[in-house]
């Protein structure tokens, strides 16, 4: 019975087995490697707090932008059927927009992180809501839609900075950035389980996510059904928006400062292949959301892998390139047809596993 | 053309085609812009050198937008384009400089005269930008066409791919020697498009060997698109694959050589690109793909596939760096206008042309109707 039921997990689920295998395979590399690539120890910061240190660690902070982005970026994929390229740009908005809304009053406290953090959710929920009406009012392809933010949002950032790169230091932002005194996790992995949890929940208790898949499905018969297609796809990109948001102001707080050309640079592209890594498709329609989260993860693990192997931060792309390829090559339809084959033709010379087939 | 053509009984004008139609919006706009700037801002508008320096500078961007207008009529995409580029401009320079061993040893083993060797390697470069450009879109075709996988993937991997590899070729910027890239820059002078400077002299036109490759290269594809059975079948497999299929039109076929041609392209187009600059950078031609894709999308191709014409991604790269050319000339002097106006117009460009597909779709739908409707009466 038990084997009946995993097996028909891993058939429920068998989007997740990409990312899953990635992982695990980064994780054997590594141990044959080094292996004590994953211990985790406590020391003191600079501050004299004890917190954790070690590359599994790094690994999980260092994914944290790049898991927000991937969770809406899931969602606007699995409505429209198309990705937004737009994300990093919003992002340094977003950036730009709280350093801004700090920089404007006085002494940096709780109450002005709060609304700054409130004014740039609200910034890029907006440009969020534009490029959402323009895929679902004006139905034009969202890669093309949010194009002209990709190319125009940096620069705008540049503009609401005012042409600085201006710094903000408060023991607030450092809270943000890296550690909360007394907590000796990294702040932004704890905002990651935050933002998941938040998701989560609303796919538990609102049936959102089952009306964005109906809409990534068919859009027609789902507007036939009474659900508004139009505003599930809104939604899905304002969502992303708050997503956006929430890493541009992770992605400043490490830093203490914005700088619009190098804010979360290419995380676009990373975010994009997250979302496919994780067994979804890019065609929309169905999602899993931990898939991406996942993917983000497993992207993360191989670029500090890669670190870790002194392999310099320029060339990094090639190998990752040759990973990526590898890994959806296996993933990809036609091989994994031509496995199945394989294993069958395997099971059938196997005289008990036949016999129980037959029956 | 067909927006004038009737039919055989001469009573009705043929309705225009979707690429028709984007494509007469397109030269419509860019002609209006340019006639514009030339009224208003007159100075440097007025003479035909900026309309050459625009093609000099962007020869490149020209042929890599027409591989990749080829790559999105299948209804695929290509965003290692730029990547590919940047790697050809910085094997062919290291080439030229003599760096790359294994081809010092072949020239060394050919025994040439001594003042045959740099051309020699002129030669060289040329043939490894066309084997690079093939290489890549011959792996990303076979990927595409017959593994099944998405596209952007695929074509993303590409261009972390000969992005990285250009840094493990050379960390440092590469500079081509002076007395090659004189060679390579000779220019085309067209003296009766010239116009007169200050002191009153004639100076021609100048154009560069690349722009005359890049309109070639658009002429050539015009003709494949239009004449050519891959052509047609691109256009066919692009508008509904299954259809296509049925028709009998090999759709891995026709995907993989539109993948292969567009890699081929972006070669030659990094050839042409380290003729204009002479340098070989790991920043070259950053976020050309995506320039190419604003140009494709503003010369009236669509993503979905099916839909686009050549020459209007021709005029879709003029439209694009004019808007560049006119903010820079009209004193808008911070960094940051160009990137914004440019996202404006897109804007535009991109809205227009949804509201005009959509009043066309509508009103199809409503001539329909009324056939319908008179149909049951």
């Amino acid at each position: 019975m038990k084997t009946k039921k995993t097996s028909r997990f891993f058939a429920n689920n068998s989007a997740l087995l990409i990312p899953l295998i990635a992982i695990l395979l980064l994780v054997i590399f590594n141990l044959f490697r080094d292996p004590g690539f994953f211990s985790v120890s406590i020391a003191a910061n600079n501050n004299g707090d004890p917190v954790l240190q070690g590359n599994l660690i790094s690994i999980l902070n260092g994914a944290s932008e790049l898991a927000i982005l991937s969770m809406g970026m899931t969602l606007v994929t699995a409505a429209s059927g198309g990705q937004d390229i737009s994300v990093g740009a919003l992002a340094a908005i977003a950036g730009s927009v709280f350093v801004k809304v700090l920089k404007g009053g006085g002494a940096i406290t709780g109450s002005t992180v709060l609304l700054a953090v409130l004014a740039c959710c609200a910034v890029a929920m907006l440009f969020g809501a534009f490029n959402g009406s323009l895929v679902a009012f004006f139905r034009i392809q969202p890669m093309i839609a949010t194009l002209i933010l990709f190319t125009c949002g940096r620069s705008i950032a540049y503009w609401i900075n005012g042409g600085a790169t201006p710094t903000v230091t408060s023991g607030i932002i450092d809270g943000i950035g890296s550690f909360i005194p007394g907590i000796p996790i990294p702040t932004p992995i704890l905002i990651v389980i935050f933002m998941g949890i938040l998701f989560a929940l609303l796919f538990r208790f609102t049936t959102l996510g089952l009306y964005i898949q109906a809409v990534g499905i068919n859009q027609g018969a789902a507007r036939l059904n009474g659900i508004n297609a139009v505003g599930m796809k809104l939604l899905a990109f304002v969502l992303l928006g708050v997503c956006c948001a929430v890493a541009g102001v992770i992605g400043v707080s490490r830093l203490s400062l914005i700088n619009h050309e190098t804010l979360l640079i290419n995380i676009e592209m990373d975010a994009i292949l997250a979302v496919a890594i994780g067994g979804n498709s890019l065609g929309g329609g169905k999602f899993k959301l931990i898939g991406s989260i996942l993917g983000a993860y497993a992207i993360q693990a191989l670029t500090t892998t890669l670190y870790a192997m002194k392999v310099s931060s320029t060339d990094v792309k090639a190998y990752k390139a040759v990973v990526i390829i590898i890994l959806v090559v296996l993933g990809s339809p036609v091989v994994k047809e031509a496995m199945d084959r394989l294993w069958k033709k395997l099971r059938t010379s196997h005289p008990k596993d036949a016999g129980k087939e037959a029956a | 053309m067909k927006l004038f053509s009737k039919r055989a009984d001469g009573t009705r004008r043929e309705p225009m085609t979707d690429t028709q139609l984007l494509l007469t919006i397109t030269i419509c706009i860019f002609v209006v812009m340019y006639g514009l700037a030339i009224l208003i801002l007159g100075g440097g508008f007025r003479k035909p050198q900026m309309l050459f320096d625009i093609l000099n500078d962007n020869a490149f961007l020209i042929i890599i937008s027409c591989g990749l207008t080829l790559v999105m009529i299948t209804g695929s995409i290509d965003i290692s384009v730029g990547g590919v580029t940047a790697l050809v401009a910085m094997v062919g320079v290291m080439i030229l400089n003599g760096n790359i061993l294994w081809i010092e040893k072949l020239l060394g083993s050919l025994h040439l005269q001594p003042e045959t060797i740099p051309t020699m390697r002129i030669v060289f470069a040329l043939l490894m930008a066309l084997l690079v450009g093939l290489a890549f879109g011959a792996v990303q075709g076979f990927l595409i066409a017959h593994l099944q996988i998405q596209p952007f993937i695929v074509t993303l991997a590409g261009m972390f791919f000969a992005r990285g590899m250009i840094t493990i070729l050379s960390v440092q910027p590469q500079k081509a020697p002076q007395a090659l890239m004189d060679i390579l820059q000779k220019r085309i002078d067209i003296p009766w498009l010239g116009s007169l400077n200050k002191r009153g002299e004639l100076i021609p036109a100048r154009m560069e060997i690349g722009v005359v490759a890049a309109l070639v290269i658009v002429i050539l594809i015009f003709l494949l698109l239009r004449k050519h059975r891959l052509g047609r079948s691109m256009y066919a497999v692009g508008g509904n694959q299954q259809s296509a299929l049925m028709l009998g039109v090999n759709v891995r076929r026709t995907r993989f050589m539109a993948h292969l041609l567009c890699g081929l392209l972006s070669g030659i187009a990094g050839f042409v690109f380290m003729m204009h600059t002479g340098a070989g950078n790991a920043t070259n031609a950053t976020a050309a793909e995506m320039n190419a894709i604003a140009s494709s999308i503003i010369g009236g191709t669509l993503l979905t596939g099916g839909v686009g014409s050549v020459i209007g991604t021709f005029f879709g790269v003029l439209t694009l760096n004019t808007i560049k050319s006119i903010v820079i000339t009209s004193g808008l002097s911070e960094p940051w206008w160009q990137s914004i106006t440019t996202g404006a117009m897109l804007c535009l460009f991109i809205l227009l042309q949804s509201l005009v597909l959509m009043r066309k779709k509508q009103s199809k739908g409503k001539k329909k109707r009324q056939k319908r409707g008179k149909g049951t009466a």
